[in-house]
């Protein structure tokens, strides 16, 4: 397992802000009532979208606005990997995936050019612009090596396709997310080989079915 | 063509997204065809017709979907049924819900509510991943749309009540593991329950619940309108139907594809994914089903089918069908090591053989890789790997010891060798001090 800690340095103090509140109560609107707890990853990860990061005020904040005892949020916020716990880099967290499938088709050139780019691994950039990570399977191993930079997925990466992405993060640009070659999602290179029958996309299907395979005797 | 599946028989018509994703579009590709008629036919002719197409869940398991959602009481009693999907994808090598949460969500809300349907529940639960941020806003768009036509929500024409809610995780390998998701889902640390009790006896707020992985859902509405002996008729007994395969690693070109099951694993590669870099001569090994099914060798690989019965003949398994090709260049032990170090990573920490034994296979694998090692050290770490096998509560120590297990049964005399190297070009090579860590 991975063993996380709160940062050393806290801010004071913490508070909503009217747009995460709103989202927060949205979010605590899908469970029971009395299963208000449900909520309160989706609302860490409100306040990490607010912050930037999860601080320990907040944790104190969110287990208030649940009914949560604090102690019950903090185990929440240190499991799951995704809650950073201290701030990064203000125009982009670089999260490389560095798991077997990108490893065989290059992810660790991909760090390597993070390391020379940016510095050290988890650790904020000297200009505070950037942190970047490494991260285990992302789950779009058909489009490996891939990154994902704040909220999307950045695919079919070369060290000077993510080094040209940097460079335009750096200049407060944000570059489209998806394929860096040119790959529309996880068809095969050079266009999909499936899936070109027209008649899947004329409207045949829609015709109404009259009869269901093995239907019982018509319903009354 | 190419393959064995024909495309009037694919189920995910807008895999890779080529066309609208939206109400409009999924209604036109046939889609929410009929679904008011499949309810009517009643929850036990669903759940037997589930049960002749054969579907076995494709979340890796492979159990019956029919047979699971029989187990469900069949009178509601003073606790809710719920339904959740488990769209926590997160096995090394899949990638394929993704695909379908992103362009083809509406399959995915129908498979839901006819579910639902079949198990006397009014709510589901869909859990994605955290990372999946994008595919999240797409599938709650398709939501949004769903309940505004009156598909799903309260006094909706299907005549079923029915609120489909979608939450995410925050990075966690673990809440894969179904009873894992509901204590997220739940809002806690995501720590595999003891079984029994069962989900389907006492699951999300200790009520009656079924979990399914997003495929097994989303294939059951075509299913019911094409007819189960149709589903039946794809692949071969006992292992029937379309599977979403995951290609990976060191093929010309990676892709997911839609194909029938028990397509023999070589036409897969050859055909769909342009062939194995340099050439099939060049293949060293594969794993077949995502990183924690132990691997097979390229000889197995001409034979091998991508199905459930003929990979655990080959003492590996189907998985997710998550394919990760590695090709001569690649240093399998390398490879293995840092799928050692992914479970390490991802152990909850609750039992202790995973949570200290992972961490340990990783540091011994890690030095094995460097041939750092000592001869004995390969029988004790295989001793290690099957003390952790088996005596935890979830799967999750059983994954991190097959791949090893699987690298050792092909491989052996490579790693010898390297450790054989190692030795001999230092004269004073320092025992380990194994039993300090």
């Amino acid at each position: 397992m991975s063993v996380r800690r709160l940062s050393a340095q806290q801010p004071d103090s913490f508070a909503f802000s009217d747009e995460t509140l709103e989202k927060a109560r949205w979010w605590m609107t899908k469970y029971p009532p009395e299963r208000k707890a449900s909520a309160v990853i989706p609302i860490l990860w409100l306040v990490q979208k607010q912050e930037g990061w999860v601080s320990e005020p907040a944790i104190r904040a969110i287990g208030e606005l649940l009914g949560m005892p604090k102690i019950r949020v903090l185990e929440v916020a240190t499991f799951y990997t995704m809650f950073q716990l201290e701030p990064v880099g203000s125009a982009a967290l670089i999260q490389v995936c560095g798991t077997t499938p990108c490893m065989l088709r290059g992810s660790e050139a991909l760090m390597e050019l993070c390391r020379s780019e940016i510095g050290p691994k988890d650790k904020l950039s000297a200009d505070g612009k950037f942190t970047w990570q490494e991260v285990e399977c992302l789950g779009a191993c058909a489009n490996a090596p891939m990154a994902q930079i704040n909220d999307y997925y950045y695919e079919d990466l070369t060290p000077d396709s993510l080094k040209a992405i940097i460079e335009a993060f750096r200049a407060g640009e944000t570059p489209k997310a998806g394929s860096a070659i040119g790959r529309h999602s996880s068809e095969p290179a050079e266009g999909a080989l499936t899936l070109t029958d027209p008649s899947l996309y004329d409207g045949s299907r829609a015709v109404p079915i009259t009869s269901l395979p093995n239907a019982r005797e018509p319903a009354v | 063509m190419v393959g064995i599946l024909e495309d009037k028989d694919r189920i995910f018509t807008n895999l890779y997204g080529f066309h609208d994703w939206g109400l409009e579009g999924a209604k036109a590709r046939g889609c929410w065809n009929a679904t008011r008629e499949i309810l009517q036919q009643g929850p036990d002719w669903i759940i037997d017709n589930m049960k002749a197409s054969g579907l076995r869940g494709r979340g890796g398991a492979g159990f019956s979907t029919g047979l699971k959602w029989s187990f469900m009481p069949k009178e509601v009693g003073a606790r809710p049924h719920y339904l959740v999907v488990n769209a926590d994808e997160s096995e090394p090598g899949t990638c394929k819900d993704r695909e379908i949460l992103r362009h083809d969500p509406h399959l995915l809300i129908e498979g839901c509510l006819i579910a639902s349907f079949a198990m006397h529940a009014h709510a589901c639960y869909i859990y994605l991943r955290g990372e999946y941020v994008r595919e999240r806003e797409v599938l709650e768009e398709a939501v949004k749309q769903a309940y505004e036509a009156k598909l799903i929500g309260k006094d909706n024409i299907h005549g079923w009540d029915f609120d489909l809610y979608v939450h995410h995780g925050a990075g966690a390998y673990i809440c894969g593991e179904e009873t894992a998701l509901l204590e997220s889902l739940e809002g806690k640390k995501g720590q595999p329950r003891l079984k029994p009790p069962f989900p389907a006896g006492a699951g999300l707020y200790g009520c009656p619940t079924t979990v399914n992985n997003v495929e097994s859902i989303a294939v059951a509405g075509t299913i019911l309108r094409r007819g189960a002996a149709w589903f039946a008729g794809l692949g071969r007994a006992n292992n029937t139907g379309t599977k979403l395969m995951c290609i990976s690693g060191h093929v010309n070109k990676p892709c997911n594809v839609e194909e029938a099951m028990s397509i023999p694993l070589r036409q897969l590669l050859e055909e769909h994914c342009g062939g194995v870099r340099g050439g099939w001569g060049n293949l060293k090994a594969v794993i077949p089903g995502g990183s924690s099914v132990p691997m097979i060798t390229a000889e197995q690989c001409e034979t091998a089918l991508m199905d459930f019965d003929s990979l655990r003949e080959l003492r590996s398994g189907l998985g997710t069908a998550a394919v990760i090709v590695m090709d001569k260049s690649t240093d399998l032990v390398r490879a293995i090591a840092r799928i050692s170090y992914f479970y390490k990573h991802e152990s909850c920490g609750q039992c202790t053989p995973c949570r200290e034994g992972t961490g340990w296979m990783w540091r011994v694998m890690e030095r094995m890789a460097r041939g750092e090692a000592e001869m004995k050290e390969i029988d004790l770490l295989l001793d290690v790997a099957s003390q952790v096998e088996g005596h935890t509560i979830c799967a999750l120590g059983d994954a991190a010891a097959w791949p090893i297990q699987g690298l050792f049964r092909h491989f052996r005399p490579e790693i010898e060798e390297r450790i054989a190297s190692y030795r001999s070009g230092r004269p004073h090579v320092q025992g380990h001090a194994i039993a300090a860590e």
